[in-house]
Formats: structure tokens, sequence, C-alpha cells
């Protein structure tokens, strides 16, 4: 069996490659993805977590599950909102939405 | 399944009730039913309120994943104020045009929505469920920020708020995840023999970190100003009071009921954040020119107060946290309720529109100056109390040094607060002053009810008596 510390090196990259892009991305779905990538490295670490430490109870794998779904409602309404952007705007740059910096 | 648990949650179940009943007016009403609307919506919220006040359920329910204690009920009941008081002061807002006035019941509902999760938050007792009533808590206020579609600054705010909510709640998780490592449940009740080591430290900065987007302290405070800008005044409002109590409510629980083995770490943490929250925010609301973004910075140094009664670990700690809180609500409602109802008719949101305006409008001038004199802590309103007993629950802990730079910093926030009521009682008025403001007799009916509360919630001593009777320390660990 491949040993865990593989999964946990993967899933933290992928969880700083995340907080990386949301620094550094222009573009607001860029944005939308890198944080996509946060929440799927979690669930990673739940699922390798609940398999090779805890295997008789299932709580990380129901952690996993519900955190997919959450995640899922979580880009549609950041989808919405950046439709909404687009349409008062007719961008969706990061550096263009400063109307408000003073 | 028992069926006889949802009782333990009446106040989560009356607000769902609530939102339903909203819901299905707004969604197969026609133009008569929409009229009574906002009634509908104030009256039956307010009898929640009362619920919650007058019939507490107490218990533990789904196999101890959620836990009700008359603490939790009465800050959930306080929660309920607050949102209560936004509803009273959005109404004009959501009548002003003809497009909003379409989307009034939506409001009441995600509303609505956004507190059911604030509510679950602070019950939780397992940490999967505390995360999806974070989800169920931040999502909303997205919607919310963004409510005013067709202008950019409120579609700005929207999407600042949901990246930075869906990025912290994937740092919260990031956290969680490596807590589940090294303890193997997510039970609050089977995490308490935690101790400090390298996974369960790291687990909790991060899930600290999630949290601390959430209550704006200071490395985590970016967002703050702008979403509260953009933002709705009633939706700043919601942010500024409930959803940021309901974070520090959480964060108390969790640091005693889970992380009591590892004060020790934490207790450093949150010295130095408690001092940068308060010290940046007030630096910052000096030389703010727009009122909201004013209130933005000068809620982060609020923060930094609540933060230095959580991180007592004491019942007196939670005592004056959650005394803090209710006298927050009424103060910063009390002045959100005049910035809304100036913007509402004026269009201005700018701290030079102040200018002269005791001369036109001496009541509401007389409220916002009660408001910002509590926020800033003097005697005898409110304000000074709820400071005073944070102060004496830090000092009990011996947190002198932190002491000190709380109590200097409040010298600083007097200046930049008295700098409003500078704009409104000396500063000769503009050319074009903003004539007489006349809020609606609900908004009025929330500003009697703030101001009223703000002067006489300090000098009565039942309510922080009440508090103290029912208030934990720490749970000690056998």
């Amino acid at each position: 069996m491949i040993p865990m510390e593989y999964y946990l090196t993967v899933s933290t990259l992928m969880f700083f490659i995340g907080v990386f892009g949301f620094i550094s991305r222009k573009n607001l779905l860029a944005v939308l993805i890198s944080i996509e990538l946060i929440l799927n490295s979690v669930e990673i670490n739940f699922s390798i977590f609940n398999r090779y430490l805890y295997p008789d109870h299932m709580e990380g794998m129901f952690f996993s599950l519900f955190g997919i779904a959450i995640s899922a409602a979580e880009s549609a309404v950041a989808i919405a909102v950046i439709i909404n952007i687009y349409r008062t705007t007719q961008n969706i740059d990061v550096r263009q939405i400063n109307k408000m910096k003073n | 399944m028992d069926f006889s648990n949802f009782l333990k949650l009446n106040q989560e179940a009356g607000l769902v009730a609530v939102l339903l009943v909203l819901l299905i007016c707004d969604m197969f009403g026609g133009e008569g039913p929409k009229r009574w609307l906002r009634p509908t919506a104030c009256t039956l919220f307010a009898v929640l309120t009362a619920i919650g006040f007058f019939l507490p359920a107490t218990g533990e329910a789904f196999g101890g994943m959620y836990v009700s204690t008359p603490m939790t009920v009465l800050m959930k009941s306080l929660l309920n104020l607050g949102t209560l008081f936004v509803f009273l002061q959005s109404g004009q807002w959501l009548r002003s045009d003809a497009a909003l006035r379409l989307r009034e019941g939506e409001f009441y509902v995600i509303t609505l929505a956004t507190l059911l999760g604030c509510c679950v938050m602070i019950s939780a007792a397992n940490f999967m469920m505390l995360y999806i009533a974070v989800e169920l808590a931040s999502l909303p206020v997205a919607c919310l920020a963004a409510f005013n579609k067709y202008k950019e600054e409120s579609a700005e705010a929207g999407a600042k708020y949901i990246l930075i909510s869906a990025l912290s709640s994937g740092i919260m998780m990031f956290g969680l995840s490596y807590l589940y490592g090294a303890m193997g449940t997510l039970y609050f009740d089977g995490m308490a023999s935690m101790t400090a080591n390298a996974v369960t430290v790291i687990g909790f900065v991060f899930f600290f970190a999630g949290l601390g987007f959430k209550l704006s302290l200071v490395p985590f405070h970016l967002w703050v100003a702008d979403v509260y800008q953009g933002a709705p005044t009633g939706a700043t409002a919601y942010l500024s009071v409930v959803s940021k109590a309901a974070a520090g409510f959480v964060l108390m629980f969790t640091l005693y009921h889970v992380f009591g083995g590892m004060e020790a770490v934490w207790h450093t943490l949150l010295r130095w954040i408690a001092a940068a929250t308060i010290v940046v925010g007030n630096l910052f609301a000096i030389r703010q020119q727009n009122i909201k973004r004013f209130f933005a910075f000068s809620s982060i140094s609020q923060a930094g107060y609540l933060l230095l009664g959580i991180m007592c670990g004491t019942a007196q700690g939670m005592a004056s946290t959650v005394f803090y809180v209710l006298v927050y609500l009424f103060s910063n409602l009390a002045a959100f309720g005049v910035v809304a109802a100036v913007e509402n008719q004026s269009g201005r949101t700018d701290i030079a529109g102040y200018n002269g305006f005791f001369k036109t409008n001496p009541g509401l001038a007389a409220i916002m100056m009660l408001a910002v004199f509590s926020l800033a802590g003097i005697p005898p309103l409110a304000g000074f109390f709820s400071k005073f007993f944070i102060f004496s629950a830090a000092a009990a802990k011996g947190e002198y040094v932190l002491l000190f730079v709380a109590l200097a910093n409040t010298v600083v926030s007097l200046y930049y607060y008295l700098l409003i009521v500078k704009a409104m009682f000396v500063n000769p008025a503009e050319e074009q002053p903003i004539g007489r403001i006349r809020p609606d007799g609900y908004n009025r009916l929330s500003l009697i009810v703030c101001t009223v509360a703000i002067v006489l919630i300090g000098i009565f001593s039942y309510f922080y008596e009440y508090i103290d009777s029912i208030s934990t320390g720490m749970k000690q660990l056998n």
C-alpha cells in the first residue's frame, strides 16, 4: 500500500498552490479555481486520515462528502456574483475591481 | 429516529418556519400579500425572539452533535434581536425603488438563512456540524452584500466577500483535517483531551485563521473595509453585529471546550492578535472619510476588545464577552440606523455630509452621539460598563501589558469617535446640508429601543448578573 505521507504531501502541495493562486491570479474565475484546489486538498486529507488511521469509523469520509456538496454550493454563489460583476463592469479582472480604493 | 430531538432546536425550528412562511408569501403572493410582507416578517420574528427569551429549551440532540445550554439560548436570542433591528432599519431602503421593492422578500429570506447558520454554529458540538453551519452563515451574506445588483460597489463587495469567505473556510477545513488526523474524532467531547503537539498546533492555527477572517481580526481584516462600504447598509449592519458576534461566540466555545488542553499556546497567540487588532483598527479608523468605512475599522478594533474577553478563559471572561456583545449590538445598530436613514434620504455616506447635522436633525444627531459615546466607552453609558467588565476580567487573569495597550487605545478611539460628534455639532454646515431626515416608523422604533438600551443596560445590573449566573469557564480536564 502507498504510505500515507505520500498522499499528505500531495494534498499539502495542492493546498499551498491553491493559496498561491488565490493571491497571484488576476482573473476572478482563476481565483475561484484556486479555491477549489484548496477545498479538494482538504477532502483528500480527511479521506486519507480516515482510511489509514481510523478505518473503523466513517467520520472523515462523511466530512469529505459534505465538503464536496458545500464547495459546489459555494462555487454556485461565487459564479453568480462574478456574472453580476461582469454585467456591471464588463470585466472580471481583479485589478479592475477597485472602485472603493481611497 | 426520535423526532423529539427537534423540540430542543426550538429557536432554529422557529427560524425555519418563519423563513418558509415568508418564502411562500413572497413566491406566490400577489401585490396584496406583498404589502404585508414587512409587518409579517417583523412580527413573526419578534415573536420568535420572545420565544427564545421566555421558552428556552436545553439539552443535547442528534447524538451530541447539537448542544443547547442557557448560554447558547441567550446568545441566539441576542443574534435574533440584532437581526430584528436590521429588518426594522432596512425596510425604508428596500422600498426606495421599484427594482428593490420587487425583491423585498428575498432580503428577509436570505437574512434569515444566514441567521439560521449563525444559530446552529453556536450550538454545534461537532466540527462537521460547525463547518456546515459556518458555510450556511457565510454564503447568503455574499448575496446580501451583492443585493444592490445594479450598483458596481455592491457587486464588488459581494465578490470580495464570497472569495474571502471561501478561502477562509478552506483554511479552516485544512486545520480541521489535521485535528481530525490527530484525534480521530470530530466531537468536541472526544477532542477535549487534546494536548499541544506539532499536529494539533498546526491544526489549531489554521482553524483559528479561518475563524479570524470571519471575526475580522488583524492579519485577516483586509476585506472588511471594502465589503462594509460597498454592501447595502442593512447588510453592513448585519455583518458588523450578528455575523461577527456569532463568530466570536464560536471561537469562545471552541477555545474553552476543545482547545483547553493547549491554553498556553493559544493564549500567547491571542495576546498578540488582540493587541494588533485593537491598534490597527484604531489607527486606520482615524483617517476614514466614509462613514461606513469608518465603522468598519471601528468594528475591527471592537473585535479586538472582544478577543480580550474571550482569551481570559474564565467564567468572568465569558460573562464580560457576552455582555460586551449585548452592548455593542445596541450601540452599533443605533449608529447604523442613523446612517441608513441618512443614506436613504440623501444618498450620502461621507462624514463631511454630517457637518452641521445637529442644526437640521437634533434628534438623530443626539442618538448618533450616544451611540458613538457608548462605542468609545464614556460613562454612564452602557459601553463604559462593558469595557470595564472586559478589562477587569483581563486584569483578573494578570494581563497587565495587554490591558495597558487596550486602555491607551480607548483614548485613541475616543479621538476618532469625537470627530463624528464634532462634525455634527461643531463644524459649520455646507452650502447644501442634508435636509430634515425622516426615518420611517419601523426605523424610529429600532432607534428608540437602541437608545434606551444604551442608556439603561449599564445602569441596571440585572443584565450582567443574569449573564454572569449562566456563564461557565473552561472545561476542566479530568
